[in-house]
């Protein structure tokens, strides 16, 4: 039965505007023009494929539903989803409580199997001493076997070879996959360019086509490859290690990726009308209008951030904890405070752009056109739509693609401070938070910390090799340079 | 003859190379120029824009963008081969034996140091001397420039000075280094006239003093007349003349001189229309086979296209590059108007728009609280009278209000005090609500064709916004006939409709803004300077449609400008404004044959003229405008005026009715 929680249907929402917008920009030359040059900037192109794959696997986890009680195996309830829509007239199969998503599905391998506790990358026994039984009835105390990772080794010590063994499987795996979109996109391009399949993939390979193809197929090559690997290693292996409550690393960290870019953009959706309403007012009608705007964002944005958000997430808590049993399940409970934590990041990060939308609107209002529009009689509402909203949108643009990064960061700081995200909820942050404590042990427990890391590292450097596109095609005044 | 030579340029060929998919793309901006320049002379380089003038400049000095180059050529500076010289010695030429200006002082200028600071700088560099003589010499340039109370604006900064003070300030730092050469780029092209009367003859003056020669760049026929020895005029990257500034003006040889020539607004050619060149400047791109100039020129013939002229000789010192010359001395038609229609009916129409004691002013705020501290009192009762089917200049300097009391009648500044009656309504105190009904017969056109019209707009749009607006044609598809039937009217064509601003050239963009305000058929047009950002052809072109379609439709126009020449040409009645003021009104001709108020007299005298036998001594104007914050006590006029009694301070004068048209305020008319 799927279950459409609070984030997911804003997710959808914001995939619905990004549609729109891109068929509005696809129709106007003056947007079409600039997002023409980042789709032919190799940089762009590589950043692009790998938020491609962070944002897939963030939109299979978005897909929630109620997996069947009496389900033989959680590998089929895909199937059986569309069945309460046609009204049972039998008793109807009974659902569990539990929310899943389409990902937890697809990493139930992962999800399922669970250590005891701590355990490092790749390894076959536990991080820990414990008193094993032996079959001849005493106890010694050592490290004991993993119940899942590697369990299928006969013998540990055959576990480079059989991690090389897999590591080719997947790579060969990969390599063929990736051999089969190739082929496909050159078939397309080449129908598109009206060229033989062979003069086509010449092209590409040599860097001859408008898009670097090249580029984005080599950084696609590297992605699949990574994948397919960590695919075929981390069905027999805990590849990023387990934590202290046994549950894999790798898991956290692939479901962390939807928190992330949840923040990252429905914080920027919430703030977006708010910011730009009200810069547009103040810049265009000033007077009373400006002065109140201002006072209203100089005013937010003297309140320190964190305190506010601490304020807003304790609320909440407490609001919470006294009205317990409107909330079906915890991923429910959890899902309204990231939706909390997103309003209240917007609401403490519109200044900036409101700022800047001002000023810009304060300069539109002078220029020739608009003074030329209202002496044509022209409504305040349409020169504001027609002719200012157009002119600041890149700044918009602009301001959405570089705030994207630092908000995932912000996450992870206010994670580890507690006031970010419900701790059951996964996230870089509660990642860290909890690996903090660890850092301390000897020896060091780093997978987790780690982990977090490299997974937040790559999203947050593609986003900003990203952001950084965009701004120099947007930017009037770099454009004149190029 | 030779060893007073300084200047050498030889097949000067310079290429900016732009990259563009799939390769590079040269512009020749540059191309095969050769010019010599003597000591103590003065040089013109004339031209329109985009005809590589400045980049000749810039290849001179070896400053061209990243992405220009010199192909070939040489440049001989007093023999020193420039173009040879590694770009250690050259840095010691540049600014040191040839010094630079530009067209834009404000710019030009380091906003966070001081002028002195800035002087010394150049002077350092280019002077061996001691340390502790610099501010002496600062000092001495300074005044050099006739800059009152060196010692005193040395310790400035460059907002504390007006923009002429600002264009002598970059002159004494170009004089730094004593340069044998001094490059002006259009150095007075962004100043007032009397400001610019005043830098001209400071160069003249400079020149006589220090021996150095001017290398001259300007688009301007009548500064070239007053000032330069000798001209080059550039057309498409080529010089296409040479000539002595008598020969030339006597008898321009080139087609292209001649159009430009008699494409200059002047009173005598009020009856007719001004002479346009068709067609714009063909793109650099490409090599030429033939005459550049051949497809717009009114000469051309059959081998013009294909045959590449070379130079002849028009006269002792006149060469022309042009195959009319190749067997002997062409007849030119002499250049009559065209009498189109019969001259303008002088009789007076029927008054449209009344402006009386029109205010606006401006609150200056400070404080926390916004408290109003004063007023810059913009415009400061003005009285004017439109009247139906006739042409109203408002004429004056920059920062007078002229463009504010446009603004104000059409009321996009609400005015502070006084009224607007047309139509039976005050329109200064109706609502916005009421006022709509008006817009649509009070119009106006900007000055800048670039910024007066949305970027992200197609031109379809842009014409059709007021029809939309005021509900005039509701029907998309009525729309869409009535926007391209004006298109044709201002001779840009229909398929201008799917296409964006940018796409077209300044005049082009002018004849659309033009489009616009004629879509709601106004009756009032107010013009703000909506020729001086063009070109002379192009402005031609600009003001004969302007002309025409008063003649057609029988609009008025309101039409502000600093520029007399085009006032003679089109105008009817001219009013002459001073801070916010009307000092003198009354028909072109009263006010223009006989100016009575000694400002006007100024005015008039620094206005450039081409013709030697009409040139007037220039009435020295000391000093700049006043700030509109605190007009002067008395007559606004009297701390600069030359002709001031002791009275003039006192009270501002009375209005003086010299006949039924024309009004002074001075009170020494009387």
């Amino acid at each position: 039965m799927p279950v459409i929680l609070l984030t997911d249907a804003l997710i959808f929402l914001l995939i619905a505007v990004a549609i729109g917008f891109g068929v509005y920009a696809a129709r106007h030359e003056h947007l079409r023009g600039p997002w023409r040059s980042v789709g032919r900037s190799p940089v762009g192109i590589a950043a692009l494929v790998v938020i491609a794959f962070y944002v897939a696997i963030g939109l299979l986890d978005s897909l929630h539903f109620h997996p069947r009680l009496d389900a033989p195996t959680p590998a089929e309830p895909v199937q059986q989803e569309a069945a309460p829509e046609n009204g049972a007239p039998d008793p109807g199969p009974r659902y569990s409580t539990q929310v899943l998503s389409v990902l937890d599905l697809w990493l139930t391998p992962l999800r399922e199997r669970d250590e005891k506790t701590f355990s490092a990358p790749f390894a076959t026994h536990l991080f820990v001493k414990e008193a094993i039984e032996q079959p001849d009835g005493s106890t010694v105390r050592d490290y004991p076997r993993l119940t899942h990772g590697g369990a299928h080794l006969k013998n540990p010590a055959n576990r480079t070879a059989d991690i090389v063994l897999r590591t080719l499987l997947g790579l060969v795996k990969g390599l063929m996959a990736w051999t089969l979109i190739l082929a496909a996109l050159t078939w397309w391009l080449a129908r598109r360019r009206g060229e033989t399949f062979n003069d086509c993939a010449r092209a590409i390979w040599s860097g001859r086509t408008q898009v670097p193809w090249r580029v984005g197929l080599i950084t696609l090559a590297l992605m699949t490859v990574l994948g397919f690997v960590a695919a075929e290693l981390a069905v027999k292996y805990h590849i990023l290690g387990t934590d202290k409550v046994g549950e894999d690393v790798f898991y956290q960290s692939l479901k962390s990726i939807r928190t992330g870019l949840v923040i990252g953009t429905l914080t920027t959706l919430v703030m977006l009308p708010a910011a730009i309403i009200l810069g547009i007012m103040a810049g265009y009608f000033r007077g009373l209008t400006d002065d109140i705007i201002q006072y209203l964002y100089t005013t937010l944005s003297s309140i320190p951030g964190v305190l506010l958000i601490a304020a807003a997430i304790l609320m909440l808590q407490v609001y919470m904890t006294n009205n317990a049993e409107s909330f079906e399940s915890l991923v429910e409970r959890a899902d309204l405070r990231l939706l909390f934590l997103c309003l209240i990041l917007g609401i403490t990060s519109w200044t900036g752009l409101c700022r800047l939308l001002r000023g810009e609107s304060l300069k539109l209002r002078e220029s020739d056109y608009v003074q030329a529009a209202s002496a044509l009689g022209v409504r305040h509402s349409t020169v504001i739509a027609r002719h200012i909203l157009p002119n600041v949108l890149h700044i918009v643009m602009i301001t959405v693609v570089l705030d994207f990064s630092g908000l995932v960061l912000a996450e992870a700081v206010l994670s580890y401070v507690n006031i970010g995200v419900d701790p059951t909820m996964n996230s870089w942050g509660n990642m860290i938070n909890s690996a903090r404590l660890e850092l301390a042990r000897e020896p060091i427990v780093w997978w987790s910390l780690a982990a977090a890391f490299v997974f937040m590292f790559t999203l947050v450097l593609a986003a900003n090799l990203f952001a950084d596109v965009v701004r120099d095609a947007f930017d009037p005044r770099l454009r004149s340079l190029r | 003859m030779t060893e007073d030579l300084l200047l050498r340029v030889e097949n000067l060929t310079t290429d900016l190379v732009t990259r563009v998919e799939g390769g590079e793309r040269a512009l020749r901006v540059c191309d095969g120029v050769g010019f010599e320049i003597r000591r103590g002379e003065t040089l013109a380089l004339l031209g329109e824009s985009g005809c590589g003038k400045s980049m000749t400049a810039l290849s001179l000095m070896r400053l061209l963008p990243l992405s220009g180059r010199i192909v070939s050529g040489s440049v001989r500076l007093d023999g020193t081969d420039l173009l040879a010289l590694p770009e250690r010695e050259m840095r010691r030429v540049r600014g040191g034996r040839m010094g630079m200006i530009f067209q834009e002082p404000q710019t030009s200028l380091n906003p966070v140091l001081t002028v002195g600071q800035q002087i010394a700088e150049a002077v350092k560099i280019h002077e061996g001397r001691a340390k502790a003589s610099t501010p002496a010499r600062v000092v001495e340039l300074l005044r050099a420039v006739g800059i009152p109370d060196p010692a005193r604006r040395a310790g400035e900064y460059p907002h504390q000075l007006s923009g002429g003070m600002k264009q002598r300030v970059m002159i004494a730092m170009a004089l730094a280094g004593d340069p044998q050469l001094l490059i002006a780029d259009e150095p007075t092209t962004a100043l007032d006239v009397t400001i610019q009367a005043q830098v001209l003859r400071l160069l003249k003056g400079l020149q006589r003093e220090t021996g150095m020669a001017v290398l001259l760049i300007t688009h301007d026929l009548g500064v070239v007349a007053e000032t330069a020895d000798r001209l080059a005029v550039m057309y498409a990257g080529q010089i296409v003349e040479q000539a002595n500034c008598d020969d030339f003006f006597a008898g321009p040889a080139h087609p292209y001189s001649r159009k430009l020539m008699e494409s200059v607004p002047t009173a005598e050619k009020r009856a007719g229309e001004l002479a346009v060149i068709p067609g714009r400047v063909p793109p650099l791109d490409r090599s030429f086979g033939g005459c550049r100039f051949a497809e717009r020129c009114f000469r051309e013939m059959e081998h013009c296209a294909t045959t590449v002229p070379g130079w002849f000789r028009a006269g002792p010192e006149h060469r022309v590059r042009c195959l009319l010359w190749a067997d002997g001395q062409p007849s030119f038609e002499p250049a009559t108007a065209q009498a189109a229609s019969p001259a303008n009916t002088q009789t007076a129409g029927e008054a449209l728009v009344h402006v009386d004691a029109l205010q606006v002013h401006f609150p200056i705020q400070r404080g926390l609280f916004k408290r109003t501290v004063g007023h810059v009192k913009a415009v400061d009762g003005v009285d004017l009278v439109l009247r139906a089917g006739q042409t109203l200049a408002l004429v004056g300097e920059s920062g007078c209000g002229k463009t504010t009391v446009g603004k104000g009648i059409l009321q996009l500044e609400r005015p502070t005090g006084g009224s607007v009656r047309y139509d039976g309504a005050d329109l200064a105190r109706i609502g916005a609500g009421r006022m709509r009904r008006y817009r649509k017969d009070l119009q106006i056109i900007f000055q800048d064709p670039f910024a007066s019209m949305n970027p992200r707009m197609l031109v379809g749009d842009i014409v059709g916004e007021g029809l939309q607006a005021l509900g005039i044609e509701r029907g998309r598809g009525a729309r869409r006939r009535r926007v391209a039937e004006l298109l044709d009217q201002v001779g840009i064509g229909e398929q201008a409709m799917e296409r964006y601003p940018h796409e077209f050239s300044g005049g082009q963009r002018q004849r659309i803004c033009i489009a616009r305000a004629l879509a709601v058929s106004p009756k009032v047009i107010v013009c703000d300077e909506p020729t001086s950002a063009l070109d002379v052809s192009v402005q031609a072109q600009i003001l004969n449609l302007l002309k025409q379609l008063q003649r057609d439709l029988g609009i008025s126009y309101l039409f502000i400008t600093h520029d007399i020449s085009v006032v003679s040409y089109l105008a009817h009645e001219v009013a002459v404004m001073y801070l916010g003021r009307i000092v003198e009104r009354g028909t072109t001709t009263e006010v223009l044959e006989d100016p009575r108020h000694p400002y006007t007299k100024a005015l008039l005298s620094a206005v450039p003229v081409i013709d030697t036998e009409q040139r007037r001594s220039i009435i020295r104007l000391d000093g700049d405008m006043p700030s509109p914050a605190q007009p002067p006590a008395g007559c606004h006029f009297h701390p600069r005026c030359p002709e001031a009694l002791p009275e003039c301070a006192k009270a501002y004068p009375e209005q003086t009715r010299l006949s039924d048209t024309r009004t002074v305020r001075c009170i020494r008319v009387s």
